[in-house]
């Protein structure tokens, strides 16, 4: 006998599918104003049928950029002022003065992330933002509300492709234009691995300064939030600061996030910034409206002490502070410093603050060996033989993967960093 | 397997019954109404696939009918429901807590892995994408392995450490979930070299298959393998689980080419439609024939639909909407579909069926009861073993002197 399987989707219900779904996807497609609104292949097809190869070549199913001219003609409704020869900016020296720069608003991480490029792309015309899924906001919502602002021209959705991805930002910037691309976490960075360290880095130099890719920023979410297992918690910043002619930053919170981001986008080296993605929601800070930048490749000492010198960077400095109050209570001083930049990093702000107190300890979530941790370790002992009292420490994430379970236990937390600073104290007793 | 208890239970009652008239109610509603009759038996049928598939590139094709025996339509459907229940359960335990980070679930493509794994042997290979629980389910997995996996419990697949994106099994070449988009691909054209290393002359190759989704499908490292696949002639299949979306993102705004079984270029292809079981086992059948004869390799292209989100923190709907997915479920389901054909080919009676999915429900919660009771899996030596081979017993999973146990004393460097 002969049955039908399918017997079950009648002809009628099939059809009414069709029909939602080409409307839906007509809905989109007319939203996208330079495209012509024809009619759409079925995305999801119920009698299989062949349903691109006509239809989808006269539409253009790809996305495709306006014309340059299109571009020019555009009107601007907002105020272009930056000079964008990237070689002719002088290097940004100062600390901002957060109490000139007027009013603030409370912001968190991602919604400072989100002010920095809305400024870089209000003051930038050659600006543009792209990434998986950023038109809609971005997994962590960073890029929010900026397609409505600058369109699908300069904000739009990338395939699944890491290393398209950076290397397009590579050419763009090339070219001259400022291209702010996302890696949706910082554990898929490493498709893109050949593109960063191999093109990225080296354009400069190789072509003798001819060419460079300044105008690269490379935004990525790294760090363990609790839960996020092997392939979404890994802090890769020691990988990327192996690589000469890359600048890779990481902020601690919203209010430096802002203005490392913003100089990160104008620098005339490509960065790859890296945000601690536990404090997107969870660092809250009064954030200027201004436009403002912090300098790169310089510390910051995040509170002054006497008794062992603290280096860390990005989400660590939550944890580290605490571990400070904690060792305040027992009557210890430290200095905690933020390195901001991970390379190129500002050893001399360490390397003054170990002279002082003779202890160090280093702290960061990326594993032990080889973490950035050891540079740290290597270039201080060099400079501060003399002056150290104890053995520096390193509190780091341990060898392994990241294991589900294991997150917290994994974790370099105030307990084991209190650990460590016991342990140089009584060294110096 | 799992879920055989249902199957006996059904089999046993079945047979009490006479099953003669049912299939006669049967033939008249649907081999009449097809003017094709075959021969029959109560516990055989032929069933119609016409519409099911399309080729590329190819001068053969799947059959357009498949014959099926009671038993084993039976436990497709058992195994679809067991899966159905798991992501479910994986659902409610998200919600309340039980599980945490990723978490994406399978329920709606469930006829995919089913079918696959009904065409193929043991002994071929399978990797996939992080959607892998109900992969892993039909490899040979147990719901309280994959749940205490999902829990951190030392009872899960792979011992609580990888959780949602990591069950592999051994025994049945299964190489498991990869949380990279697109890695797989490459790895299992490692696979297919190895088969067709591995192969006795004469005989067909065993396959390797590798499931990935429409929004990884342009992935580079897949364009390489396929390259590679091709000019080798590896018995490599390229599987893409095309479910419409690649997270927020829907086919045509990430892919400039929507028919991804064309887009081996040279290397052919073939469409299925994956909500329906049958179609998926015939296809996959000859694909695996194909492609084990020494052809080389093909593309396979699942026309299927994920009900949920992407992941637990997605929604999923605010890229498509309710009705779009509403209407999938009410027109496309791919269990009421085999439910439907069970009853129309005079297998079982909505009774029957009902039974089963009652003893499956109690299945599946008991499951889950045990897998919860599965211890929190230890940090020793669980951290740190198998990060390194165990090189006879010496070193390299000794205690590293760098972690700090929970017990002090036992920590080298403290
Ligand atoms: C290299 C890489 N980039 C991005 C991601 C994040 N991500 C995980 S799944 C996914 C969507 C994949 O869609 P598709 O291939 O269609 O598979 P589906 O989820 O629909 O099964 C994305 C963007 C990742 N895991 N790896
Ligand atoms: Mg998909």
């Amino acid at each position: 006998m002969i049955l039908r399987s399918a017997a079950m989707s009648s002809s009628s219900s099939r059809s009414a599918l069709s029909a939602l779904l080409r409307r839906n996807a007509l809905g989109r497609r007319q939203r996208r104003r330079h495209l012509p609104a024809v009619p759409l292949p079925l995305p999801l097809p119920l009698v299989l049928r062949s349903h691109s190869s006509a239809a989808a070549a006269s539409s253009g199913s790809a996305w495709q950029p306006r014309r340059l001219e299109e571009r020019r003609d555009r009107p601007r409704d907002c105020d272009y002022d930056h000079d964008h020869d990237r070689d002719r900016r002088p290097p940004i020296a100062d600390e901002p003065d957060y109490d000139t720069l007027g009013p603030t608003s409370r912001l968190n991480l991602f919604t400072a992330i989100n002010s920095a490029m809305r400024t870089a792309m209000r003051t930038d015309p050659s600006a543009i933002v792209f990434g998986e899924d950023v038109g809609f906001g971005g997994v962590f919502r960073c890029s929010q509300d900026l397609l409505e602002e600058f369109g699908r021209d300069r904000v739009f959705n990338t395939p699944l492709s890491e290393n398209g991805i950076a290397g397009m930002a590579v050419g763009y910037a090339s070219a001259g234009g400022t291209a702010i691309a996302e890696i949706q976490f910082a554990d898929y960075i490493f498709p893109a691995f050949d593109q960063i360290v191999n093109e990225m880095a080296k354009f400069r130099f190789r072509s003798g300064n001819q060419w460079n890719c300044g105008g690269v920023t490379l935004r990525t979410p790294c760090g363990a939030v609790g839960h996020g297992a092997l392939y979404h918690s890994q802090s890769p910043e020691a990988y990327l600061a192996h690589t000469p002619g890359i600048v890779v930053v990481m902020p601690r919170g919203p209010r430096c996030a802002k203005g490392l981001l913003l100089s990160s986008i104008r620098s005339k080296d490509p960065v790859v910034f890296l945000e601690p993605k536990i404090l997107y929601r969870s660092a809250v800070e009064e954030v200027p409206d201004a436009d403002y930048e912090i300098p790169l490749g310089k510390a910051e000492i995040v509170r002054t002490g006497s008794d062992v010198t603290i280096v860390g960077w990005g989400a660590q400095l939550r944890t580290l502070q605490a571990t400070c109050d904690l060792a305040a209570r027992e009557g210890v001083s430290c200095e905690l410093i933020d390195l901001r930049t991970i390379l190129p990093w500002d050893s001399e702000c360490v390397v003054s603050s170990v002279r002082k107190t003779g202890k160090l300890i280093v702290s960061h979530e990326a594993p032990l060996t080889c973490g950035f941790g050891a540079e740290v370790v290597a270039t201080l002992q060099q400079e501060c033989f003399f002056h150290l009292e104890a053995p520096i420490q390193r509190v780091c994430g341990y060898d392994t993967p990241f294991g589900l379970v294991f997150e917290q236990f994994y974790l370099p937390d105030e307990k084991k960093n209190l650990d460590a600073i016991r342990r140089v104290m009584d060294y110096s007793k | 397997m799992f879920a055989t208890k249902a199957a006996s239970l059904l089999l046993r009652r079945s047979a009490a019954s006479s099953s003669s008239s049912v299939a006669a109610v049967a033939f008249l509603r649907n081999g009449f109404a097809n003017g094709n009759v075959r021969s029959m038996s109560s516990n055989v049928g032929t069933f119609d696939l016409t519409g099911s598939f399309e080729t590329y590139g190819l001068d053969t094709a799947p059959k357009n009918s498949v014959e099926m025996t009671k038993e084993e339509l039976l436990k497709h459907f058992e195994l679809m429901y067991t899966m159905r229940r798991m992501e479910i359960t994986c659902d409610n335990e998200y919600k309340a807590r039980a599980i945490r980070g990723f978490c994406h679930l399978y329920d709606g493509q469930e006829a995919v892995a089913t079918g696959i794994n009904a065409a193929f042997e043991p002994e071929d290979s399978w990797i996939t994408s992080y959607r892998c629980h109900c992969v892993a389910l039909a490899r040979g997995g147990t719901v309280s392995s994959i749940l205490a996996e999902l829990f951190g419990n030392i009872g899960g697949a792979t011992e609580g450490k990888g959780g949602s994106m990591h069950f592999y099994n051994k025994a049945s070449n299964f190489y498991g979930g990869q949380g990279i988009v697109g890695a797989q691909v490459p790895v299992g054209l490692g696979l297919a070299f190895a088969n067709h290393y591995n192969a006795t002359p004469g005989k067909p190759m065993q396959v390797a298959i590798a499931c990935y989704g429409d929004g990884a499908a342009n992935q580079g490292q897949i364009w390489e393998s396929a390259n590679m696949a091709s000019l080798w002639n590896l018995p490599m299949i390229f599987c893409i689980e095309n479910n419409h979306y690649g997270m927020g993102t829907s086919q045509d705004r990430h892919s400039s080419h929507s028919d991804y079984y064309k887009m081996g270029n040279h290397i052919p292809g073939v469409r299925i439609d994956g909500m329906n079981v049958l179609a998926v086992k015939e296809g996959m059948r000859f694909v695996k024939e194909w492609v084990g004869a020494g052809n080389g390799p093909m593309y396979v292209e699942m026309m299927t639909y994920r009900y949920h989100g992407h992941s637990m923190s997605d929604p999923g709907t605010t890229y498509r909407n309710r009705e779009e997915i509403a209407l999938t479920r009410s027109t496309r389901d791919p269990i009421e579909l085999v439910k439907r054909t069970l009853i129309d080919a005079g297998f079982a009676d909505a009774e029957q069926i009902k039974d089963i999915e009652k003893v499956i429900r109690k299945e599946v919660a008991a499951e889950c009861k045990a897998a919860k009771a599965s211890p929190k899996t230890a940090i020793e030596p669980h951290l740190y073993e198998y990060v390194f081979s165990s090189n006879g017993g010496k070193k390299q999973n000794e205690f590293p002197p760098h972690i700090r146990m929970p017990d002090f004393a036992k920590s080298k460097w403290y």
